[in-house]
């Protein structure tokens, strides 16, 4: 039997691969079609204290082997959270991580907050790097901010916090250690890429929003190198996210310093995409006599 | 809902840049109901890297025999164009039946007996065969409109007389049918037949002639239920990319919709 089990903070994943925020809803939208509880770990949709209705349609559109979304964090707020779509995450049996965002940081604090209470969370993503929302520079744009938005969060809450970072700076791996200095457990990596697209005929933008998100495999080289980087000069953990479509990627990430990765838009097109990469990732392991995942992390090879 | 892979079982061209293909979908044609849809993954490659929505044109097959989907599409770009070559034989993953599809009417009023009405523009025509068949199985009197811009673009006028024989037809350019908009030929055909019925308005087409029989229809205090078109990525309800705005708030295409009540959309 090989060892898929890994440790993120105080969450333990029988398998490392979790689905991201944003592309798996709250889970139930995928109950027929997924075996929920095989999955390592779940990242549900982006909640804020109050509800957001989101951004003007369109909200997608494909690109070359990608798609931008610009959806704006529509959800239905924290009490709707906890009323509709917990008492279902809670029964799945596999840890949930309640993704959080907020304008400032007394509204990251107060949620986090709440959901310290509630036993069946396993932990919070801080979702500091959506760029689709409106504001005066998102704080993962800023190492000073992200200290001080995770700083807060972690005296209130024991649970794991798990910092999501934007690959729209200059030097992502300075944000990622001001998260961990303010007593992140993890960082995840990347959010989209800020892109846009124009249709030529009518000269207007694709997106209502005009600009949103860049994800799916045009992204990977790119994600790859920033996990690489950032897994170098931290010792928290790196969870690796950006266009993971295969176990192959997978198995990439996690060579390149990924202790865990997250799978995005692979779920719009294959709803069971995460079940195929945890097979694939043992067959891996089965393949190059590996007992133990936590051997694969980092084991990247840079001699020529 | 299942995620399955189905096999070509034919795919050609009908007329001019209208295509029929017929996929080996036992679970999908079983439970499919009118107004649902499908989303098919038309390559194993990234490109196109999402899957593409189409609505149930047919459902093929008797009682347990029911076997076969039909859809109807038009190629308008990287998706539709990949399917539009795939051949006879081959196989993808498609996932369905999705969404909420049209709700037959009902009798409310003692006295009035139930009426469809059928009003498709374009290639809007795709889900509303499979309706038109539901409907007559049920001995719903039937009326279909068929709009389009010009006679080539009209499209199942033989389809939807094989259920019943009130089919009219316009066309924008007059080339064939009545000359002008379908909501002209709807005018017209409210005029001159019976109005003691209790009737209900299944449209699907473009935008701006959902929006003008809907508002048709709610001078008229007509039922109507419209059937919209968005871009989608998932198809489930997960990335909340086919917003429709309504009355009770933001909806979703592919999960509450792409079927509505005419009179809940903001338009």
């Amino acid at each position: 039997m090989t060892g898929l089990g890994v440790k993120i903070g105080k969450i333990s994943l029988k398998n490392p691969v979790m689905a991201a925020s944003g592309t798996f809803g709250y889970a139930k939208e995928f109950e027929k079609l997924v075996n929920l509880k095989h999955i390592g770990g779940i990242i549900t949709k982006t909640i804020t204290l109050n509800p957001r209705a989101g951004n003007p349609m369109p909200r997608i559109c494909e690109t070359a082997a990608g798609m931008l979304n610009a959806i704006g964090l529509q959800n239905e707020g924290f009490d709707n959270f906890i009323k509709e779509k917990l008492p279902y995450l809670s029964k799945i049996g596999t840890p949930v991580i309640v993704s959080i965002s907020g304008n400032n940081i007394d509204e990251f604090f107060i949620l986090a907050k709440r959901l310290d209470k509630i036993k069946s969370i396993s932990g919070i993503e801080l979702n500091i790097s959506c760029p689709n929302i409106k504001c005066e520079g998102l704080v993962a744009h800023d190492a000073k901010e992200t200290y001080e938005v995770v700083k807060a969060v972690r005296k209130i809450t024991g649970k794991t916090i798990i910092t999501k970072l934007s690959p729209n700076v200059t030097d992502i791996v300075k944000i990622a250690k001001a998260a961990e200095n303010a007593g992140s457990d993890a960082v995840s990596l990347v959010n989209t890429f800020l892109g846009m697209a124009i249709d030529i005929e009518t000269r207007k933008p694709k997106l209502g929003n005009i600009t949103g998100g860049l994800s799916g495999p045009c992204i990977k080289p790119i994600a790859l190198r920033m996990v690489y980087d950032v897994s170098r000069n931290i010792d928290i953990p790196v969870i690796g996210i950006g266009g993971i479509m295969s176990a192959s990627d997978a198995v990439e990430f996690m060579i390149a310093g990924a202790s865990t990765i997250q799978i995005g838009t692979a779920n719009f097109i294959e709803p069971d995409v995460c079940g195929k990469i945890i097979k694939g990732i043992e067959e891996y392991l089965r393949k190059h006599k590996i007992e133990n995942i936590e051997e694969l992390i980092g084991s990247f090879n840079d001699k020529r | 809902m299942k995620d399955i892979k189905a096999k070509i079982l034919s795919n050609e061209k009908t007329r001019y840049v209208y295509y029929k293909m017929v996929l080996d979908a036992p679970y999908i044609a079983r439970s499919a109901k009118p107004g649902q849809f499908v989303e098919i993954k038309c390559s194993d490659s990234f490109e196109p890297l999402l899957r593409r929505p189409f609505s149930i044109h047919r459902v093929k097959g008797k009682g347990s025999r029911v076997k076969e989907i039909e859809i109807l599409y038009e190629v308008v770009g990287k998706g539709t164009d990949v399917l539009s070559k795939k051949q006879k034989g081959e196989s993808f993953d498609i996932l369905g039946p999705l969404g909420n599809g049209f709700v037959l009417p009902r009798a409310h009023a003692p006295n009035l007996e139930p009426r469809a009405i059928i009003i498709s523009g374009g290639i809007g025509a795709a889900p509303l065969v499979f309706l038109a068949e539901e409907l007559t199985k049920k001995k719903i009197k039937t009326i279909v409109l068929i709009g389009a811009k010009t006679k080539k673009l009209i499209l199942c006028e033989k389809d939807f007389k094989k259920f019943t024989s009130e089919v009219y037809v316009s066309t924008d350019d007059g080339t064939y049918g009545c000359k002008g908009f379908v909501s002209k030929l709807f005018h017209n055909i409210l005029k001159t037949t019976e109005s003691n019925f209790e009737t209900v308005v299944y449209v699907c087409g473009p935008h701006g002639m959902l929006k003008c029989i809907a508002q048709i229809c709610e001078e008229r205090n007509f039922e109507c239920q419209v059937s919209l078109e968005e871009n989608m990525a998932c198809g489930i309800g997960a990335c909340l990319g086919c917003v429709v705005k309504t009355k009770t708030g933001n909806k979703l295409a592919c999960k509450d919709g792409p079927v509505f009540d005419s009179k809940e959309i903001i338009w």
